[in-house]
């Protein structure tokens, strides 16, 4: 293989790596919130909002449910107003964002409704404000739930920005499509794959280890 | 102080669930200082009055008073000041596993805003005071229940609470743990002055730990006193039923095997004797076999201390035929034993 084919998936892998990265973070900055209240506003729960916790879960199971290509091409004109463009990694970014939030935020809830109900009680019982019993309690007790979590969320975010490639979004998708798929080059749309599924085994590798780290539940010494 | 007055507790139905009373108009005073046990059978309502006392649950009638601010009116803000002022453990222990025993203990006093420095002077006390001091940077995950529930109490007094409530807070542990921690317990009740409410479905725990006690059953309170006064005559059939777990009034399964209804000929009856009182079960049997100048076998008897006083029950048999029976009973009856025909034996 050429030193520029290298040089192109060099640039490439950067560009994959700048999009999955910006999107977890801010999908995370959402997410996380939206998930904790999801968690936490059914009936009787610390932030009890039965209503908006239904139409926010409407909400979110409808972005879901939403083909990822589908949501890139149907939200163009938003993608335009914050990117100013709909090409490119920086553009890609926002339906990336879009597709992850209520990805991480249906993980988030499911990572912290595993959280023993009991230490809730608890930490009431001894004059805690939700506030604290969510940044006290329930945050520390499901972080190797919401780490795994995570770690998912952007081994997904990998897989949805090789799809964005498919419309001008930059990245090792666009590289495999363009120079594997439509010049034919099949070592190329191989050296795009090994390159996904070492980025994937990385990431998933060290949010394992992440996770056992901060789980004090099994450890013992 | 803790006071009831007049308090109900209604949980409405919900979804499948139809609506349960689990408190009817109930009334009592725990006094400062004092160690009150609450047992009852499961679904009695003991949990929801233990709820009641740290504001976790609202009472749906009456009031409830802790250290005169009347706790069942509180909310938001004041509700979470008084209930730093009433500490809670556990029968899961409830401690959060991401913290080490000495964060878990600080973990009221962060909620209370108290300073980093504050909080380790604090905490190294609290593990001194239940005993634990070596095991301050260990997980739960890697403690026994006994410590983990030492644990729970230190965390219960870290803001030097006046009332102290335990729900069920050794049924998880083995009796020479219960031991154990019941004597941390009076302890801490001694050198505190801390108020104590537990709620148990064993009589054990309120035998060894218990000054007062308060029987409840199906939302209601039957019967309440001095733990010795109670358990030497109980009135109601539970408080009844709790005693016989200590002091036993089934028949040995060897002897009930050869239990007879009718009379054998040089048979022997067999009774059951009820014992109460300080120095009533030492001289009993000596003396009846004296009045009735017949050796008076003891098949199998059961005394333990409730309260300061011996409580139990004795089964004889007694030879001679009726006659001797017959004046046995009448015997022990005018001496104020309880005593109960079980049958004949060869």
């Amino acid at each position: 293989m050429s030193r520029e084919l290298i040089n192109l998936i060099i640039q490439a892998t950067g560009e994959s790596l700048f999009m999955v990265s910006v999107a977890a973070l801010v999908a995370t900055a959402f997410g996380l919130p939206i998930g904790v209240f999801l968690a936490t506003s059914r009936k009787g729960e610390l932030f009890a909002a039965p209503a908006v916790n239904g139409v926010l879960g409407m909400v979110v199971n409808a972005t879901r449910s939403t083909p990822f290509i589908i949501l890139v091409v149907a939200i163009i004109p938003f993608t335009r107003l914050i990117a100013g463009t709909s090409i490119g990694s920086g553009a890609a970014i926002v339906p990336l964002t879009i597709a992850a939030t209520p990805f991480i935020a249906r993980l988030v809830e499911g990572a912290i409704r595993e959280v023993d109900g009991g230490l809730i009680e608890t930490a009431s019982s001894f004059g805690a404000s939700p506030l604290q019993i969510v940044f006290k309690v329930l945050i520390p007790e499901a972080l190797p739930g919401l780490v795994l979590a995570l770690t998912l969320a952007v081994v997904s975010l990998l897989g949805y920005s090789a799809m964005v490639g498919a419309v001008g979004g930059g990245g090792l998708g666009d590289l495999g499509i363009r120079y594997g798929y439509q010049r034919f080059m099949p070592e190329m749309m191989l050296a795009v794959v090994v390159v996904l599924i070492a980025l994937v085994q990385t990431v998933q590798t060290v949010g394992d280890y992440l996770a056992r780290r901060v789980n004090r539940r099994l450890r013992h010494r | 102080m803790v006071r009831f007055e007049a308090v109900s507790k209604i949980y409405p139905a919900y979804r499948d669930k139809p609506s349960v009373q689990a408190l009817r108009d109930v009334d009592f005073a725990i006094p400062r200082g004092s160690i009150t046990g609450v047992i009852g059978r499961s679904g009695a309502g003991k949990s929801s009055l233990v709820r009641l006392i740290n504001g976790l649950e609202k009472p749906s009638a009456g009031r409830v008073v802790v250290d005169n601010s009347e706790i069942s009116v509180l909310a938001g803000r004041e509700l979470r000041l008084a209930q730093r002022s009433i500490g809670m453990i556990f029968q899961h222990f409830n401690l959060l596993s991401s913290r080490t025993a000495a964060a878990n203990i600080a973990l009221p006093l962060e909620i209370a805003g108290w300073s980093k420095a504050d909080i380790a002077v604090r905490v190294a006390e609290l593990l001194d005071l239940v005993g634990i001091s070596d095991k301050y940077d260990r997980y739960p995950s890697e403690l026994s229940g006994g410590q983990k529930q030492r644990i729970g109490i230190a965390r219960a007094l870290a803001t030097r609470p006046n009332v102290l409530l335990s729900d069920e807070a050794t049924s998880a542990l083995d009796p020479q743990t219960t031991r154990a921690i019941l004597d941390l317990l009076a302890n801490i009740n001694r050198e505190l002055g801390v108020t104590i409410v537990l709620i148990t479905h064993e009589m054990s725990v309120v035998r060894q730990l218990a000054r007062d006690v308060v029987v409840i059953d199906d939302g209601h309170i039957v019967e309440r006193g001095n733990v010795a006064d109670i358990f030497t005559h109980p009135k109601h059939p539970v408080t009844q039923a709790f005693l016989s777990e200590v002091v036993g009034d089934s028949v040995p399964v060897s002897l009930a095997s050869r239990l007879e209804a009718e009379a054998i000929p040089g048979g022997k009856a067999v009774i059951r004797v009820q014992v109460q009182g300080v120095d009533a079960g030492n001289t009993i049997v000596a003396r009846l076999a004296r009045e009735l100048s017949v050796d008076v076998a003891l098949l199998s008897a059961r005394i333990d201390e409730i309260g300061g006083q011996q409580v139990g029950s004795l089964t004889l048999a007694i030879p001679g035929g009726e006659a001797a029976a017959a004046r046995a009973v009448s015997y022990l009856s005018q001496h104020k034993f309880p005593v109960e025909r079980l049958g004949y034996v060869a």
